[in-house]
């Protein structure tokens, strides 16, 4: 009933989770059961071990939240020799979000990604708003985001979902950019650029100045971006942005998501993803909807 | 260890002053094993402008009674809207957060606590006692009124006030009270960073073992988020995760920021 398809990949449900909101999957392994997910996108991996951005890193906001974490993570090897091990098992598609500085990074990460059996795809994330070099500058010129997407099907060969960024004019365009150049998916929306200042003390809350700002609050530019890009592109899209409950799930899927990823929202509560699925199950049930691809686009 | 989430009831609240209350929270089922130092995220409802959990310290548990008590400082939208909880009230809790833990290490044990930081070192204390480990325990605060727990402390260990205006106990900081210079082989300590950080540097210099428990900003608890990350030695590690207590020889960059 809840089965979609992303490119060549099976998804038993559409609800899986957004990078650097979920880790390695085991952090949640206490609350969930895993395999119900229809998939996991882990943190975000570069070339080299991260130490990411100087504390505080995160400021709670009306309805959201700032982060400026700077992708810290293990790098790609690491990934590979200790973190695929455990993690590799898990019944649902495990995917790797890949991150970088240059083109070369970004190749390098997504080539030795494509050698681990269990990983089905990649999501290329050129939108991450919180590192200095890379990062968000790929994904807000299309010229740049096909180069960089271009490059890394030459040395990746399983599904490429390619993540934008909302910090643009017009995301149809960078969409269509990405799709020209060989991405079999896109998802949406990383975060927005943000800011928000201590008045009492009289600075930033983030040692970054800005940072990216997630949760409910940017839901409704997220639904309003997927609904464009699903209309002028034609590989299947990801939907993510302030997903906290099943109805905002079929927000994304009717406007146009061929699934969706939830983020900020387990922060709040670990077992919101199976919720999302039951509840999805639930509203199927409640009118009469025997496969939810019945549903996807329908606005 | 086994992280739950899960409903409890609140069966008893105590107010301190006008900035502090415990709230005593109790389950139908028996608790899983909680160390002294590990913490709660707890759910705040009722206020729109809250939208993620509260790190919360656990300041006691009775597990015969299934019971855990939380010990909150008022400081912003979140603890003063968990303020207008009531007994028989239900608060949803992810718990017991934190891998880095109290080691309960030592012969010659200090503790040092200031403000909402003695919340962990009740547990602490007992936790000692019950290894027949009788503490010393300084307790500070700019005045009498700010050291809001001190009765049960009593229980576990000799315990020991300094106020900034001398309104109870020695006047002075912590570091400076009568009882603090003694030849202690381990100290703990939680509370306002400064205080740690002057705690952890006496404790560095002397050669004793120290151990800070640390509050950052968190979004998660779980070591999903990357939020609350401290300057270790073995670079950026989180507070919720690895710590939120972590041996001060392991600080060095933190100490010196």
């Amino acid at each position: 009933m809840l089965e979609v398809k992303l490119d060549k990949l099976h998804l038993k449900n559409p609800v899986m989770t957004a990078s650097g909101t979920f880790g390695y999957g085991e952090e949640f392994a206490d609350f969930i059961d895993l395999s119900r997910l229809g998939g996991i996108v882990v943190k975000g991996t570069t070339g080299d071990r991260r130490q990411g951005n100087p504390y505080p890193r995160m400021a709670e906001t009306p309805s959201g939240m700032l982060n400026a974490v700077g992708l810290q993570n293990v790098g790609v090897d690491a990934f590979c020799e200790r973190v695929y091990h455990r993690i590799k098992d898990i019944d649902t598609n495990i995917i790797v979000n890949v991150s970088g500085s240059s083109i070369e990074e970004y190749c390098n990460v997504a080539e030795k990604i494509d050698a681990l059996d269990n990983i089905p795809a990649i999501e290329l994330n050129i939108s991450c708003p919180n590192v200095k070099k890379g990062g968000m500058g790929f994904g807000t010129n299309p010229d740049m985001a096909a180069q960089v997407v271009s490059e890394v099907r030459k040395v990746y060969h399983k599904t490429m979902i390619v993540k934008l960024t909302p910090n643009v004019t017009n995301i149809v365009e960078i969409a269509k950019a990405v799709e020209g150049a060989g991405a079999d998916s896109v998802s949406l929306i990383n975060t927005l650029l943000g800011m928000a200042i201590d008045v009492e003390k009289q600075r930033p809350y983030l040692s970054t100045i800005t940072g990216g700002l997630s949760g409910p609050a940017v839901k409704p530019v997220a639904v309003r971006m997927v609904w464009q890009v699903a209309h002028a592109v034609k590989i299947p899209v990801v939907g993510l942005g302030g997903i906290c409950t099943a109805a905002d799930a079929l927000e994304f899927l009717m406007a146009g998501a061929q699934a969706i990823e939830v983020g900020t929202a387990n922060f709040i509560d670990p077992t919101v993803t199976v919720k999302i699925v039951e509840g999805l199950e639930d509203y199927c049930n409640r009118h009469g909807i025997s496969d939810i691809n019945d549903i996807i686009g329908i606005i | 260890m086994k992280k739950y989430i899960t409903d409890f009831k609140i069966v008893d609240k105590q107010t301190f002053g006008s900035q502090y209350f415990t709230l005593t929270l109790q389950h139908p089922e028996v608790l899983p094993e909680i160390a002294p130092g590990q913490f709660v995220e707890v759910m705040v409802e009722g206020c729109r402008e809250v939208m993620l959990r509260r790190p919360i310290s656990i300041h006691d548990v009775d597990s015969k009674n299934n019971t855990l008590t939380l010990l909150i400082q008022i400081v912003g939208k979140g603890t003063r809207q968990l303020n207008t909880l009531k007994k028989g009230d239900s608060l949803n809790l992810v718990y017991p957060l934190g891998s880095g833990v109290f080691s309960l290490e030592g012969k010659e044990v200090l503790l040092v606590g200031g403000g909402a930081g003695t919340a962990p070192l009740l547990h602490l204390a007992k936790s000692l006692k019950a290894k027949g480990i009788t503490p010393t325990i300084i307790l500070g605060g700019r005045t009498a009124a700010l050291v809001p727990v001190q009765e049960p402390f009593k229980a576990y260990g000799n315990l020991y006030i300094a106020t900034d205006d001398g309104s109870q106990g020695e006047k002075g900081m912590v570091t400076q009270h009568s009882m603090f210079s003694k030849p202690y082989d381990h100290i703990y300590t939680c509370g306002p960073t400064p205080m740690m950080k002057a705690v952890a540097r006496h404790a560095l210099q002397e050669g004793i073992e120290c151990e800070v428990s640390l509050e950052n900003m968190m979004a998660c608890g779980l070591g999903a988020c990357l939020c609350c990350v401290v300057d270790t030695d073995g670079g950026h590690q989180c507070v919720c995760k690895e710590g939120p207590v972590f041996n001060a020889k392991k600080l060095t960059q933190w100490l010196a920021q």
